[in-house]
């Protein structure tokens, strides 16, 4: 094969990674902080796209512009979420909140299902079938303007982090909570909080990854396993290694589609996760604790 | 002269249940412990102090062995023990129970103690006949049939102790088992713990704060300080030390 | 957790027997709906029980466990499609297969510390890993499926499993009532105490000897092995088998679901909670059908709803709260 389709694979999946890698920097964000597994992730991630698809088909809104806005949706959600029903459930012991998060990600499935069926449904913009051509290299596109949009979003989100008071206040409480507690943070308040971060960052890779896939109510639990992947692999805590563990997953998922049967390319994403699991349970990038 | 001393010191040597030589342990720049070396006489009561963070509970943790010394040798019997696995130090005559006390708080007071038990006994009858004797012996035997998280702090204590000599220990490790207790509770078990020393020979290693139950209990004290030794010898001397009185003084002084 | 492990009272006995005799006689009792209905909820309860083992009595999440239904009805059917194999003789391999991969599972988790979480991860992994290879594993008719040849109902043949809807219960009751004896039994041995000790505070039941890593991973295989015997029922009771379905991780979902809302760690529990759920959305969905929103998805939006209650209101699950009250426990 020329070594164009390559660099076409690689740099498409590098681009479509970005995008997971967003969704589990997510993930990163809530697992990491409020030390909830979030079974329900790749579910909100199919809310979010649900909602683009059906603000695209009835008001004609690009799902680019609706990026901020449905995070702004999934932000609310987040933080309802935490603040409704979760945060009763931090003392309790952890196969609790699981089983609890799973049967929130049950209910949100099913209820999809139950509103838009089976079908698998996407958007058609104008410029889903463009491509833009560097030298030899041919990229699609929606893929550029999603990567684009990712390292925007994530540059914003570290800057959050590293100067904002809030932002901080919330490391804060990632890094010791009983500390948080004796300064007067207001623990609950700050957890609700950084779920709705996190679950922006997912209404954010939502609305962006409905010009890369189609979606079905059975997504979800897909990519929630996608989003742990990506999180442990690249490190929990490290927001730069979400998106270093996206990219890497979607690399891999590329060359394995290329090499191997499409459909089989998850398989090499297991063989990641289990490798990393057993010999760097940390993760790539860890946090030097 | 040199012959009888030698001859001496194999007699002595052959008392020892358990001997720690020259073990050390650095956690990333800090030295916990610094080339410690102490031997336990078979049936003795044996106690370490020394200020918070004099490297005492490092020091319990490798003879437990839940980490393992970086340089030096812990035998029990003449076998080495150092760097194994604490299922198979209980295995080969230690017990041990934890500072924070963990009984087994969804079972029973007598389950808690027939699993212990049940390391040298599989039979469960036989099993829960020993988990009775032990339970009469640290007077827990009336709250059998409660469930551990129903039991006061000091019972939960006397369950630990009960757990651990279950499985019919040679050497008994305590983790400042008296901490937090009143002085009637303290005395209590300092009397538990005498009768089992003196009626069943049983060796105990403790690492204490309390001062009380150090005097009462142990015949050799270990004054450990920033990791290293820094006296050995009967209570009463040791704490007459000037090096001792100033290590105490100088750090915050324990009761 | 205090009726977790607490032994029921001669009068939960005595209320076992009675329904196990209205089990033995429900064919004579039920019409062809309720049989199935009563088929589905033996075999979630057997189903619950063997994923208990693992939960309930080591204290490890599996998420993924339809990896041994998966096995073990695959192992059996290809060994009697293929090999003409009687199903009791094929079980023997179902069983050996699905022990290996809880072993290797086990293994890999414990050896390298993987707990909680990233346990449960691992295990949704495998499964996916599974389903995913199975769909591409021609020899075993990769996603089209495999399927084994639909007999004539009017003879019952035990040996080879294949008859009438009442055989298929009376083994399903059968295997389920075994599954309760061996949980009971597991749970009054030595092993069984070590299980609790392991789940109540690892680090403890170290102290005391218990080498905790082959008894996790005797509660794996064992756990592993006793669902595959539920594959092999899977498998010629239904007579087709779809990666798609067979590994799928909804489920893995719904063996989970029993224990969950019956109670885990108490051989009742999962029991309970198969009759209470199962139950339930059969009702269910019969009043959706009366009111005309019958809709697929209405019955597992049903079953999330049921479990999200069940966390919230009986963390420990309806066994517990239901033997307080009607003073069936030993306490």
């Amino acid at each position: 094969m020329p070594a164009s389709i390559y660099f076409n694979v690689i740099i498409s999946g590098v681009l479509t990674g970005l995008v997971y890698g967003l969704m589990a920097l997510g993930l990163s964000v809530i697992f990491g902080v409020v030390r909830v597994v979030n079974f329900a992730h790749g579910e909100m991630m199919a809310i979010a796209m649900y909602l683009a698809i059906v603000l695209f088909n009835t008001l004609g809104v690009d799902p680019l512009v609706l990026v901020i806005p449905l995070a702004g949706v999934l932000f609310v959600l987040g933080y309802a979420l935490q603040a409704g029903i979760i945060n009763p459930f931090i003392s309790r012991p952890e196969y609790s909140q699981f089983i609890l998060l799973v049967a929130i990600a049950i209910i949100i499935t099913n209820v999809l299902l139950i509103i838009f069926g089976p079908d698998a449904r996407s958007v058609q913009t104008s410029y889903s079938f463009d491509s833009f051509a560097i030298g030899p290299v041919i990229v699609d596109a929606t893929k550029v303007y999603a990567g684009v949009g990712t390292i925007l979003i994530a540059a914003v989100l570290f800057a959050f982090f590293r100067f904002a008071p809030l932002g901080k206040a919330i490391r804060a409480c990632a890094d010791n909570y009983t500390g948080a507690l004796v300064v007067g943070l207001d623990v609950k308040r700050l957890y609700a909080l950084t779920f709705g971060i996190g679950a922006a960052c997912v209404g954010a890779a939502g609305s962006m990854m409905v010009l890369l896939i189609d979606v079905t109510p059975a997504l979800g639990p897909a990519y929630t396993l996608l989003a742990f992947i990506i999180v442990i692999t690249g490190g929990l805590g490290s927001m730069p290694g979400a998106l270093l563990g996206g990219v890497l997953i979607g690399l891999t998922e590329a060359l394995a589609g290329l090499f191997f049967t499409p459909s089989a390319k998850s398989m090499f994403s297991f063989g990641l996760l289990v490798l990393v699991l057993l010999l760097r349970p940390q993760g790539l990038l860890a946090r030097k604790t | 002269m040199a012959g009888r001393e030698t001859a001496i010191e194999q007699v002595v040597e052959m008392n020892e249940l358990l001997e720690v030589q020259g073990i050390g342990k650095r956690f990333r720049g800090l030295l916990a412990v610094d080339d410690v070396s102490f031997r336990i006489p078979q049936g003795s009561i044996f106690a370490v102090i020394g200020p918070n963070g004099a490297g005492k509970t490092t020091l319990f943790n490798m003879i437990a062995g839940v980490i393992a010394p970086d340089r030096g040798r812990i035998s029990l019997d003449g076998a080495r023990i150092d760097g194994r696995r604490p299922d198979e130090i209980c295995r080969r005559g230690i017990g041990r129970t934890f500072q924070l006390v963990r009984p087994f708080l969804g079972l029973s007071v007598e389950d808690n103690v027939m699993i212990g038990a049940m390391l040298q006994r599989p039979d469960l009858r036989a099993a829960r006949r020993h988990a009775h004797d032990v339970l009469e012996r640290v007077d827990l035997v009336g709250k059998r049939a409660q469930i551990a998280s129903g039991l006061t702090l000091p019972d939960r204590k006397r369950l630990e102790v009960a757990r651990a000599l279950a499985t019919d220990p040679k050497l008994l490790l305590l983790d400042e088992v008296m901490a937090g207790m009143r002085p009637a509770e303290t005395d209590r078990m300092v009397s538990i713990l005498t009768e089992l020393n003196r009626g069943t020979g049983l060796t105990i290693l403790l690492i204490e704060h309390v001062m009380r139950a150090v005097m009462a209990l142990a015949g050799r004290v270990l004054v450990l300080h920033h990791g290293a030794a820094i006296a050995e010898g009967p209570p009463g001397a040791v704490m007459r030390e000037p090096a001792v009185v100033q290590s105490y003084l100088g750090a915050e002084a324990i009761a | 957790m205090q009726f977790v492990f607490a032994g029921a009272s001669g009068r939960a006995w005595v209320l076992l027997a009675i329904l196990l005799a209205v089990l033995c006689a429900a064919p004579w009792l039920a019409g062809d709906y309720l049989l199935t209905v009563l088929i589905t909820i033996l075999y979630l309860a057997y189903v619950g029980q063997a994923w208990n083992v693992m939960m309930g009595f080591a204290g490890q999440l599996s998420l993924g466990h339809a990896i041994y239904v998966g096995l073990g009805a695959y192992a059996a059917a290809v060994l009697y499609v293929n090999f003409d194999i009687a199903p009791w003789i094929g079980m023997l391999a179902a069983i050996a297969i699905a022990a290996a991969c809880g072993a290797l599972i086990g293994y890999l988790a414990f050896r390298f510390g993987v707990g909680g979480v990233y346990f449960a991860i691992l295990t949704i992994a495998f499964a996916e890993f599974a389903r995913i290879g199975f769909d591409h594993f021609g020899w075993v008719g990769a996603s089209a499926g495999f399927f084994l040849p639909v007999a004539n109902y009017a003879r019952n043949d035990l040996w080879n499993l294949r008859g009438n809807p009442t055989m298929f219960y009376y083994v399903m009751l059968a295997l389920t009532a075994a599954g309760f004896a061996l949980c009971h039994a597991l749970l009054r041995s030595r092993t069984g105490y070590y299980w609790q000790a392991i789940r109540e505070d690892e680090e403890a039941a170290r102290s005391l000897g218990i080498n905790t890593f082959r008894y996790k991973m005797i509660a794996v295989v064992i756990s592993g092995g006793m669902t595959a015997v539920a594959g092999v029922f899977f498998a010629f009771y239904y007579n087709n088998l779809f990666p798609e379905q067979v590994f799928h991780i909804s489920r893995s979902i719904e063996i989970i679901l029993g224990p969950i809302i019956g109670g885990i760690g108490a051989p009742f529990g999962p029991i309970v909670g198969a009759f209470l759920l199962t139950g339930a959305s059969e009702l269910m969905q019969n009043v959706l059908i009366a009111i005309g929103f019958d809709v697929p998805g209405a019955k597992q939006v049903f079953y999330g709803v049921a479990l999200l209650l069940v966390v919230i209101v009986l963390p420990g699950g309806v066994w517990p709260w239901l033997a307080a009250r009607l003073r069936l426990s030993k306490s």
